[in-house]
Order: structure tokens, then C-alpha cells, then sequence
């Protein structure tokens, strides 16, 4: 018990234990299958939530488009899912049989050609995460090349959330438009929506939540993570010591749109349905959110910024529904002015040295306690034995 | 652009020109520094010194003229390049990584894992970790190893920087103003430094303090106005009436 208690010390991965306690198990008992499927859904945008620590805490650099990545995620899951729930049989009510319902609603009467590959499985799982990543290296390659960075970057990000938002709703025949992609039914013939499926597919999402956190961590420890630390502090000290710096974002950058992805894949399948919502501009800031109140500087934070905002999210939406998005930016200033590291920050400055203190003054208080007693025992030993000599 | 000649120089500039909007930093340059040397470039401010270093390191892109290396053209190579052929530079206010310890800048400098998945395969050695030490050992921080760096006093701090370039083993290393603020001892200290690593590598300093400068140059480049002045022995180029004119003269 103890090399093991020695072995997460040392490799830091005490708090990734009790968080994979937490959703494992705890979770799991505490929960019905409605609420964990809620918490699943958090735990998707954990995924972008990781992705950020590595790129803006780690990388330093802001992206506010990871809603791009976890929505192409999310709809290359869907268009596999659509197509399957799209059979002649299901579909034979249309003027064109076997085509998503959508598409025949917009009078398209074949199947768009880079529709075609994603009946396969194989091919769609590729696809969740080569597009975005595609996608993020064209993107970041022809910004960092040209040393473009910091608030530049951001607003690009930013746009190319817009475009790609607009351009969903825009093509209503090739992606459901506003809608979405709904009614999905089965993965391979697997029922999703059956209370079984969301339990197994919440336990995949946690499995791929805590290998990503794993492959961050490792990546951390690795010299690419002391460099990026060493960029983000004197970047030009680190390219002229011989190293390609824009490479090293980009690569950053690829990293977090493949987790954004993963996790809107899972979205996709634990939800049932992919619009443009989860895309833009405002659900992208949403995710920034996520990593600065967990802390953008760890990876077991972030998740833990991202299930609370969520839950904040689902009960005041409920309870105040105009209010939230107030609420939500006065969260954001407030934690960046106070807590400019998040709850991380906070457990680590605040909560770690006070158990120090309170530890230590506890152990003071035993000695303390254990002198006073030998001393009484001295004394009465002398008194009984004193008295009658 | 201009074809500079073949020479047998470790570093050749000629016709370098660089102009900001019409205003020519660098004019029509000439400089060549031998295999070995301790080179010191010394002028007023404003002269181009450090312009000249960006040239080189390609911080800065010429408009014109050639600079070779070993002679091989840098003037189109991207910085990263440039450093891996073997051209150093460290900066005028002390550029480290404060908030790693000293053993990590120094074992960051490694000329290994360059590539980004180089970087996410290194593994260190024992042959690195006994480099480190060496750099360290000569660079007067092997007590500080394991500090952050940013506790480092200012002296510190730029032997640290020159130590992360030693790391990289370069054929050219160039420093800009080494000594600046740094104590007597200090500056003492690093003459030292630059006499045992300018032995099997060629050297540019630019320095301000003549006093240190007569002290470590082997031969002194005198830049104004983005050209040079004289060229020299220390004490040649002092008594040079037209260096002492830009000195004293203004």
C-alpha cells in the first residue's frame, strides 16, 4: 500500500485515482441511468477541456474554435450512425429510399459522395479524429508559419467557428441544417438508446477520458512538455536553440482538436443527436470556461471545471434560463481575477497548505497531550509511592 | 542579392545591407572572422551592433548582400536551421527559462529530440547528464543545478544562457554584451569563461566596457552608422583618430 502511495505521489497521479474513483464508481452507485448519462455528457466536454490545458495552459495559446473540432467529431460519429438509421426499409416512405430523411426533405435524390465512405464504421471512426485534426494542421500551420499568435489567433479560431457554423446551417441538404443530425438508432446494430448501451458507452467515454489524461500526462513529463513550457516563457530562446517553433503549436494544437473530437464523437453517441449548437461561437467560449475554472494548468482540473460548470449549467437553466449566460461570464471574470489557476490552483495554494498546517499542529497537540500525560502519571506515581515512604 | 566568394573563414558578410523603411541599419557590410577567434565589435549607439547578430542568427531578413558560414549561404535559411549548422547566439538581457530548474535549461538546449516527435521520444542519457554537469561545472552553477532558474541572480542568469548554448556545441557563438550587470568578480569570471570557450570555436562579442574589452579581443570591429570604422589590435583602433572622433567627437 505504501510503494503505491509512493508511486502516485511521485508520478503525480493521486488526484487522476480519485477522479477515476468518482466516475467509476461512485457515479455509477450514486446516480440513475438519466443522470449518468447527463454526467457523461459532461464528461465529453472534458475531453475539449483536456485539449486546452495542453494547448493554452501548456502551449499558451487561446483557441476559442474548439467547438469546430468537437462538432466535426461529433458529425463524422452521426453521418455513420444517420446512414445506418437510414435503411431502404425504414426510409420507404420517401421519394428517395435510403437516404437520410433530411436529405430527401431538400429534394436530394442520391447519396453526396463524401457521404458514401462513412458507411463504413472503420472508415467514420478514422474520420472523427483525421478530419479535425486535418483540419486544426492546415489552420495552425499557416498561422504559427507566419508568427501569427496570441489575440490574432483567437479571433481566427473565432471565425473559423462562424464558417464552419454558418456553413452547416447553410447546407441544410448535406447536414440537417439547423436541426441536426437526429433520430440516430444503432451503432452496428447495437441499439443506443437502450438504458444498457448508455451504461456501456458511459464507461467507454470515462476509459478514453482517463487514457487521454494518461497520454497528456506523459506528454507533459516528456521534453516536448518542457518545451512548450520554455516557449510559452522565451519562445524566441527556444528557436534559437535550434528548435522549429511553430511546429511544436501546431502539434499542440492537432493534439487538442483530437481530444475536442473524441469527445464530440462521444457526445454524439451518448446524446443521440449532433447540430450546429455544440459548434459556434458560443459553445466554443463555453469550453474555454471549462479549463480556466478547473485550472488550465491540469488535466484532472479541467475535468472537474467542466462537470461543474455543466452541472451549474443544467440547474440554472432550469431554474433562471435567461440568466445563465450572466452568470456564466461573471464565473469567467471572476475566477480569472481571483483564481487565475482555478479550483487546481486553489487546492494546491490554499487547501494543500492549510491540511499541512493543520497536520503538523495536530501532531503538536499529541506530543503536547502525551508530555502532559507522562507527567501526570510522574506525579501520581510520587504521591502513592511519596507519601508512604 | 549578391554571390558572396568562397573563403576560408568560418563566417563571411559582404555587401550586407538592411534598410527599415528607407533608414539603412546596415550598409554595404564587409566582416570576416577567422576559425578560433575572439572577435569584439564596439561602436556608439545606434550602430547596427546588434542588428548585425540579428543577420546572421536571421532574427532580421537582409535586403541585400551575402552571409556565409563555413561558405554556406544563411541568409535564406529559416532561424532553426541557421542554429543547427552551428551558429549561437545569446540575447542582450539574459533569455532563460525561469521557471524551469537550471538542469532542465540546460538539458533543453541538447542538441537531441529537435523534431516534435523526437521531443515526445527523448530519453535522457547518461553521457547528456554528464554534459549538463560539464557545462555546468563551467559555467560556475553546478551547486545551483537543481534551482529554478529564475532565483538565478543576473549574472547568473547570463552564464546560464552562454552555458545553454555550450550545450549546442557551436562553431560560431555570438554574445551580446555579456557583462552587463555584472560585478567586478563577476566580470572577471566570465573573461575566464571566454578564454577557455572562444580556444576551439570562433567568438563575436559586442561590449561596451573597454576595459573588458581590451582584456578578452583578439581583434576589434569599430561599427557606425551601420558600416564599419576600423578594424584591429585594441590598441591600434583606439588610437585611430577617426574612432575617437565618433567617441568623443558628438
Amino acid at each position: 500500500m505504501s510503494t503505491l502511495h509512493n508511486f502516485l505521489k511521485r508520478t503525480g497521479l493521486l488526484p487522476l485515482l480519485l477522479l477515476s474513483v468518482l466516475i467509476l464508481v461512485v457515479f455509477p452507485l450514486a446516480l440513475d441511468t438519466f443522470r449518468l448519462n447527463l454526467m457523461g455528457k459532461y464528461l465529453c466536454y472534458a475531453f475539449v477541456a483536456v485539449g486546452l490545458v495542453m494547448v493554452w495552459g501548456y502551449g499558451g495559446i487561446l483557441s476559442l474554435g474548439q467547438g469546430v473540432f468537437f462538432g466535426l467529431g461529433g458529425y463524422a460519429m452521426a453521418m455513420f450512425l444517420k446512414l445506418e438509421a437510414s435503411d431502404p426499409v425504414s426510409t420507404k416512405i420517401q421519394s428517395t429510399p435510403g437516404i437520410p430523411d433530411f436529405m430527401d426533405w431538400n429534394q436530394l435524390t442520391a447519396l453526396p459522395w463524401f457521404w458514401v465512405p462513412f458507411k463504413s464504421l472503420p472508415f467514420a471512426l478514422l474520420a472523427v479524429v483525421a478530419v479535425p485534426v486535418v483540419l486544426a494542421f492546415l489552420v495552425s500551420f499557416a498561422m504559427f508559419k507566419r508568427r501569427v499568435g496570441g489575440v490574432y489567433f483567437a479571433i481566427i479560431t473565432q471565425a473559423v467557428a462562424l464558417i464552419l457554423t454558418v456553413l452547416i446551417i447553410g447546407q441544410q441538404g448535406y447536414t440537417g441544417g439547423v436541426n441536426g443530425m437526429t433520430d440516430l438508432k444503432t451503432l452496428w446494430g447495437w441499439d443506443i438508446r437502450t438504458d444498457g448501451a448508455k451504461w456501456i458507452l458511459y464507461y467507454v467515454c470515462c476509459a478514453l477520458l482517463i487514457g487521454s489524461i494518461l497520454l497528456c500526462t506523459w506528454i507533459q513529463k516528456s521534453k516536448l512538455g518542457t518545451l512548450l513550457l520554455a516557449m510559452r516563457d522565451k519562445e524566441d530562446r527556444v528557436r534559437f536553440s535550434g528548435y522549429d517553433v511553430a511546429m511544436f503549436k501546431v502539434f499542440a494544437f492537432c493534439l487538442a482538436a483530437a481530444l475536442a473530437a473524441v469527445g464530440g464523437a462521444l457526445f454524439t453517441l451518448q446524446v443521440g443527436f449532433m447540430s450546429p449548437s455544440f459548434v459556434g461561437i458560443v459553445p466554443s467560449i463555453e469550453m474555454v470556461i471549462y479549463a480556466a475554472v478547473g485550472g488550465r494548468m491540469s488535466l484532472v482540473g479541467a475535468v472537474f471545471g467542466a462537470m461543474l460548470v455543466n452541472l451549474g449549467k443544467t440547474y440554472f437553466s432550469e431554474s433562471a434560463p435567461d440568466l445563465w449566460l450572466f452568470l456564466m461570464a461573471a464565473l469567467f471574470i471572476g475566477v480569472v481575477m481571483a483564481f487565475p489557476n482555478g479550483l487546481a490552483g486553489l487546492v494546491d495554494e490554499k487547501l494543500k497548505p492549510w491540511l499541512a498546517r493543520r497536520r503538523t499542529a495536530l501532531a503538536q497537540e499529541r506530543t503536547r497531550r502525551l508530555q502532559r500525560e507522562a507527567e501526570a502519571a510522574t506525579l501520581i506515581d510520587n504521591t502513592l509511592h511519596g507519601a508512604t515512604p | 542579392m549578391t554571390l558572396g566568394s568562397n573563403t576560408d573563414f568560418v563566417l563571411a558578410v559582404e555587401d550586407l545591407t538592411v534598410s527599415f523603411d528607407g533608414f539603412k541599419a546596415i550598409d554595404k557590410l564587409n566582416l570576416y572572422v577567422d576559425r578560433g577567434e575572439l572577435r569584439v565589435i564596439i561602436g556608439p549607439n545606434g550602430a547596427g551592433k546588434t542588428t548585425l547578430l540579428d543577420l546572421i542568427c536571421g532574427k532580421t531578413r537582409a535586403s541585400n548582400g551575402s552571409i556565409k558560414f563555413k561558405n554556406e549561404e544563411m541568409t535564406q535559411l529559416p532561424e532553426h536551421q541557421i542554429v543547427r549548422k552551428g551558429i549561437g547566439r545569446k540575447f542582450q538581457t539574459p533569455s532563460i527559462y525561469e521557471n524551469l530548474s537550471v538542469y532542465q535549461n540546460l538539458e533543453v538546449s541538447y542538441p537531441k529530440g529537435r523534431g516534435v516527435f523526437g521531443a515526445l521520444a527523448f530519453k535522457s542519457t547518461a553521457a547528456i547528464a554528464q554534459r549538463v554537469a560539464a557545462v555546468a561545472a563551467e559555467i560556475g552553477l553546478a551547486e545551483q543545478l537543481h534551482g529554478e532558474a529564475g532565483l538565478l541572480s543576473h549574472g547568473q542568469k547570463q552564464w546560464l544562457e552562454i552555458g545553454m548554448l555550450l550545450m549546442q556545441d557551436p562553431e560560431l557563438l555570438m554574445l551580446d554584451e555579456p557583462i552587463a550587470g555584472m560585478s567586478v568578480r563577476e566580470r572577471e569570471l566570465t573573461a575566464e569563461l571566454l578564454d577557455r570557450i572562444s580556444q576551439n570555436r570562433s567568438v563575436i562579442v559586442i561590449e561596451h566596457d573597454m576595459d573588458f574589452v581590451k582584456r578578452i579581443a583578439h581583434k576589434v570591429t569599430v561599427m557606425h552608422q551601420g558600416k564599419i570604422l576600423a578594424e584591429g589590435p585594441m590598441d591600434k583602433v583606439q588610437n585611430d583618430p577617426k574612432v575617437i572622433d565618433v567617441y568623443l567627437g558628438h
